[in-house]
């Protein structure tokens, strides 16, 4: 018999953006915005997270999820911060999906938090692939990392909505060009936002909080 | 990297739709854009592994490179892009639309009764 061709066309991870697009409207329902930070290992994703959360629980409700391959010391250091945390090791996997964020909600009532943030498993590539039904994607990129990171990973910069450069006391001593890291940024993502932080002296925190509350207000307005 | 879950995603794929026809899958056709994040010769490897002692053992992955295609939105001029370089060399506008280039698509299956 000859072969057959049958038409499929249909997304590899279909079933992962199935499932990321439940969350996202669960999310909404709730009231709940969902932030996820991605970065490359050690660019500073639970430090400034630590930092953003200390800032914020005073007058939110708020929980984290973290993903690592192994270990609960990230879970312990966001608790510093806010109690509401929860590890998700992810074994050999070097990503998080979709079914791991929803699996890690499960006993937590979203209607009582006002955000919930994401961080990823240390990872410039292979997150991009997977929707995990956030409101908005960070990428950050350290003050110690090269300028044209961006350059090198593409694609992760393409599918995060706001770029964040941490460490940026830092700068100076790891001769760190600014404006060729913006370039980079721009180049690959034109009119991406970009947000200088340090999580260390307080720079560009505030601006961060207000863009976070920028985006559930937005959100509860409906656009 | 994480082309090893993308090709277990893909066996499941195909298990369920081969399932509606008759017959064995000879060859999967896939299509991978250039920013879908994916590696082709990673992803041939990570094949060759989630195919083995599987009912599809014998399935050849034929995977279509997709290029970043874009359409400038000021000059509409239609190109491909390097994906580390989207802005519009004509014009210079730097926010491209994207045509294609995206795709992680399970196109189709070749048959055999």
């Amino acid at each position: 018999m000859t072969p057959r061709l049958i038409e499929v066309r249909a997304n590899i991870l279909k079933e992962n953006d199935v499932l990321a697009r439940q969350l996202r409207q669960r999310f909404k329902r709730a009231g709940v915005c969902v932030v996820s930070f991605v970065s490359s290992p050690g660019s500073g994703k639970t430090t400034f997270l630590e930092k953003l959360m200390g800032r914020m629980a005073a007058r939110h409700r708020i929980a984290a999820l973290v993903g690592d391959l192994a270990t609960e010391n990230d879970a312990a250091r966001l608790r510093r911060a806010c109690p509401q945390v929860r590890q998700i090791t992810t074994g050999t996997a070097c990503h998080l999906d979709a079914k791991m964020v929803a699996a890690a909600l499960e006993g937590w009532v979203l209607e009582e938090l006002d955000y919930l943030f994401i961080e990823n498993v240390g990872n410039l590539v292979c997150p991009s692939s997977y929707d995990l039904g956030e409101q908005m994607r960070v990428v950050l990129l350290s003050a110690t990392e090269g300028e044209d990171k961006p350059l090198k990973y593409p694609t992760i910069f393409n599918t995060a909505d706001v770029a964040m450069i941490t460490k940026m006391d830092l700068a100076v001593a790891a001769e760190f060009d600014l404006e060729a890291a913006r370039r980079s940024i721009l180049t690959v993502r034109p009119g991406m936002r970009i947000v200088e932080v340090s999580a260390k002296t307080g720079a560009g925190m505030a601006e961060t909080v207000a863009m976070v509350e920028g985006l559930r207000v937005r959100a509860q307005a409906g656009c | 990297m994480h082309e090893l879950s993308i090709a277990l995603s893909m066996m499941e794929q195909i298990e369920q739709e081969s399932a509606k026809h008759r017959g064995t899958v000879r060859a999967v056709q896939v299509r991978i854009g250039a920013l879908a994040g994916v590696d082709c010769d990673a992803l041939r490897f990570a094949w060759e592994i989630a195919r083995a002692g599987t009912p599809f053992a014998e399935t050849e992955l034929e995977i279509d490179q997709v290029p970043l295609m874009v359409r400038c939105p000021q000059c509409g001029e239609t190109r491909e892009a390097e994906m580390f370089a989207i802005a519009c060399p004509r014009c210079v506008t730097p926010e491209q639309e994207i045509l294609m280039g995206q795709e992680l698509e399970l196109r189709s299956m070749e048959m055999e009764t």
